[in-house]
């Protein structure tokens, strides 16, 4: 099972900072694994708890969520302020449905930043992929009975 | 005009749906009166031989309240569709799990070793588990499997209409009862007998900015009668509830438990309330985020406290 296992990872960024880095890592051809799937959101703020377990229940194996480093840098002036006051709650309601605290990441990266965005890449895929797939659906069908 | 063939039926729940009929008071002779009730086992002596007798759809309107938590609960469900030209989720259990739902965070080893082998109270040196079949010299008994995870009626039977509630308020049970008898039920699928705003919406309490430094527990806070109840730090399920219960539980300062289920657009109920009570902790830091969030007991019990099967995740893993 492990042999091939291709970690599905969704990341949602945030435009102004995150994307703008993963952006610029792009035009740079700087190396990452192709692992992750961006969904640009218009701010970190943006970003519905609702997203992350809708993710994990479709399927992702990991998710990442990444905009402005606070205090200063968020486009809306306090829109990733949201975002550290819902992850650190997200992360215990998480855990309480038993996923694991490694397939959930959520931090700050600035547009000028790709190599931490790179390096972000490298380093969850590889901390996924040793988890294994979390193939929410199978769990669920095999706990029917 | 015929009488309406009338069903009801009580699954995983504690009965309260019952209660709540008998709640109609005066009413319940008008509901004698406009229909005839084939199938009521708390109060009726009819048996499941009745019901397997019946032609298909014979009953007009079943009302099923109870989540789906073991093979005769199933059973019955398919029996009760099959012979239903209508078939209501009736209260919270039926529609989204409601509180047996929360089952849902264990698995039935777990349930199972914490009621028959772990309680301090109990003698069981044997270390006896419920088994469905058993020998006896007359021959084999059995008793229905407890399904390892709880299930919506919906997520078993095409179910018709969906009466939120636990339990669903006598008035609002009325307009429904209402809306069968007169025909003006709405598109298949609707949630009828609630609104489509939420709890907030009908709630008395005077609502400021909320900013919140402290959350508390109902135990732990004599709450202001006439402010908002989250504004005060209480975690109120008002903002990501469906209302239609006339804010019951606010009224006498206890907040909102959220049996109502989501509002209308709103796909998983917990995932709003946790959004709402983490966007008003007033922390300018994200330590500060953390001390304030962290001060929350038990998220999933409280965010999905009626709905743990109708959410996206449905279970936990374990």
């Amino acid at each position: 099972m492990e042999n091939g296992f291709e970690p599905r990872i969704v990341g949602f960024l945030c435009n102004w900072c995150t994307y703008t880095a993963a952006d610029t890592a792009g035009v740079n051809r700087m190396k990452m694994p192709p692992n992750v799937d961006v969904i640009r959101v218009m701010c970190s703020g943006r970003i519905d708890p609702e997203f992350v377990l809708k993710a994990f229940a479709l399927g992702a194996d990991g998710v990442i969520v990444s905009g402005c480093h606070p205090p200063g840098d968020c486009h809306y002036s306090n829109g990733n302020f949201k975002t550290f006051r819902r992850m650190p709650l997200l992360e215990m309601l998480l855990a309480q449905y038993g996923i694991e605290k490694a397939r959930f990441h959520w931090g700050w990266i600035s547009g000028a930043e790709a190599p931490k965005w790179t390096q972000l890449v490298h380093d969850f895929t590889e901390q996924v992929r040793a988890l294994g797939p979390l193939a929410w659906q199978r769990e669920l069908a095999s706990k029917e009975d | 005009m015929p009488k309406l063939k009338l069903g009801l039926y009580w699954a995983a729940a504690c009965g309260g749906c019952e209660i709540a009929l008998v709640e109609l008071r005066e009413k319940i002779l008008d509901l004698d009166a406009a229909a005839e009730i084939l199938f009521w086992p708390v109060a009726l002596d009819y048996k499941y031989h009745d019901v397997e007798q019946m032609p298909d759809r014979h009953l007009d309107v079943c009302l099923f309240n109870g989540a789906i938590r073991n093979s005769e609960n199933e059973h019955i469900a398919h029996l009760l569709r099959q012979k239903s030209k209508v078939l209501v989720a009736f209260g919270s259990c039926a529609h989204t799990g409601g509180i047996p739902g929360l089952a849902n965070l264990y698995s039935r080893a777990a349930i199972f070793e914490r009621a028959y082998l772990t309680p301090p109270a109990l003698d069981n040196a044997d270390h006896l588990l419920p088994q469905t079949t058993y020998r006896l010299a007359e021959g084999d008994v059995t008793i229905p499997q407890l399904y390892n995870t709880v299930k919506t009626l919906a997520q078993i039977e095409d179910v018709d209409y969906f009466v939120p509630g636990c339990p669903p308020q006598p008035p609002q049970i009325w307009n429904v009862i209402e809306a069968i008898l007169g025909g003006s039920l709405p598109a298949k699928g609707s949630v009828v007998g609630a609104n489509d705003k939420t709890v907030c919406d009908e709630c008395q309490h005077a609502r400021q900015e909320k900013r919140i430094k402290k959350f508390y527990r109902p135990h732990q806070i004599i709450p202001d009668s006439a402010a908002c109840l989250f504004d005060q730090g209480i975690l109120c399920a008002g903002p990501a509830t469906r209302g239609g219960c006339g804010a019951l539980c606010p009224k006498v300062d206890m907040p909102c438990r959220g049996c109502y289920g989501a509002p209308a657009h709103v796909a998983d109920q917990g995932a709003a309330l946790l959004s709402a009570a983490a966007s008003v902790a007033d922390a300018s830091t994200e330590d500060e985020a953390a001390r304030i969030i962290g001060e929350i007991v038990d998220p999933v019990g409280t965010f999905y406290r009626f709905g743990l099967p109708a959410s996206l995740l449905h279970r936990a893993k374990t």
